[in-house]
């Protein structure tokens, strides 16, 4: 169970950008959590609140946008979605896919602010 | 007088901390020509059976050295220490992986430059140690032949994020009617592609392949630290 170090790292990350911005209120943090990142979002959301107590961010929220694996098929040469994150192949051709394009992102992309 | 929210752009990675420290060590173990290599399963896969016959058979043809991760306990250390390379323990206290900063730590004082193999043993845990690279050149993760054949689909993440697969105590393949073929199936189809050993720490069986394996990524990285400088 990493991820209320991983909550943590997120309330921080949060932290700074909100002084970065006057010291403005954050209402949500918008998240990219890839299927391949190792992190489990309910696990996340619980520890997010946690992690928010006694901060400037207690009360916001955590919107997860969840990125499904997104793979290169070299016999189709082109990305293509697997099926399932136990059989790396491609779902048209069913060429293993070793190569991951997307999936494995853990990424703050944006904050919801009010000044 | 309240504002209506808006949306500021942040674009970064949760993990951009780690992920810099790694780099650095990446970069440190090229520099010095040391190939890394971590070591991933779950609790009782036999990591530690695994690498103390690693160093011994490595020593004396090459300089090895290893860190290893654990909750608590300074026991493996105390164990890999039997082969005379140095060892080092990290202890990580509630944490359930390494991170990249506990091997920089680690390593402090090491001049890397004297040795040809570091070991890098993480934390008995088949999730979380996923997320974080360390730096190492090559990921291993074990599967013991007692665990199952369906544990790479119980935990393709961290399948995924390794190199190589080493199917530990084939010595005792028999008495469970380890599915070989299955595992092996399960495996690629997590990872196509990858690298499997099977072997047997107290046998010995299987374990020429793989040093000629690490003899053979060793002399590539070498290679390529030598053309960079």
């Amino acid at each position: 169970m990493h991820e209320l170090s991983i909550a943590m790292s997120i309330v921080e990350m949060a932290q700074e950008e909100s002084e970065r911005q006057g010291n403005a209120q954050v209402m949500a943090v918008h998240l990219r959590l890839g299927q391949l990142s190792g992190v489990v979002k309910e696990a996340l959301l619980s520890s997010y609140e946690m992690a928010c107590e006694a901060t400037p961010l207690a009360g916001s929220r955590l919107l997860i946008e969840e990125i499904p694996v997104e793979v290169f098929c070299p016999t189709c040469d082109g990305p293509r979605m697997v099926d399932s994150i136990q059989w790396f192949c491609c779902p048209d051709c069913g060429t293993p896919t070793p190569t991951v394009l997307h999936g494995k992102e853990l990424e703050v992309v944006a904050l919801e602010i009010r000044e | 007088m309240t504002t209506e929210p808006r949306l500021v752009e942040v674009r970064k990675n949760v993990l951009k901390q780690n992920d810099i420290i790694a780099r650095a060590l990446r970069e440190r173990f090229r520099e010095a020509g040391v190939l890394a290599v971590s070591l991933v399963s779950s609790p009782g896969s036999g990591k530690t059976a695994f690498l103390e016959k690693t160093l011994t058979l490595l020593q004396g043809r090459y300089r090895v050295a290893a860190l290893v991760g654990d909750l608590a306990t300074e026991n493996d250390a105390a164990r890999l220490a039997r082969s005379q390379a140095p060892v080092k323990q990290i202890l990580t206290g509630t944490v359930c992986h390494l991170e990249a900063a506990m091997v920089q730590n680690a390593l402090e004082g090491w001049d890397l430059a004297q040795l040809d193999f570091l070991f890098i043993e993480n934390v008995g845990n088949l999730v979380c140690p996923s997320s974080y690279d360390l730096g190492e050149d090559l990921r291993f993760v074990l599967l013991s032949v007692t665990e199952g054949e369906d544990k790479p689909l119980k935990y393709p993440t961290i399948f995924n994020s390794a190199d190589v697969a080493v199917i530990t105590k084939s010595d005792l393949a028999a008495a469970v009617e380890f599915d070989e073929a299955l595992a092996r199936r399960n495996i690629q189809a997590v990872r196509p592609g990858m690298e499997v050993f099977k072997l047997s720490a107290k046998t010995g069986e299987g374990m020429s392949e793989y040093f000629e394996f690490l003899e053979s990524r060793r002399a590539r990285s070498r290679a390529a630290s030598a053309a960079a400088k």
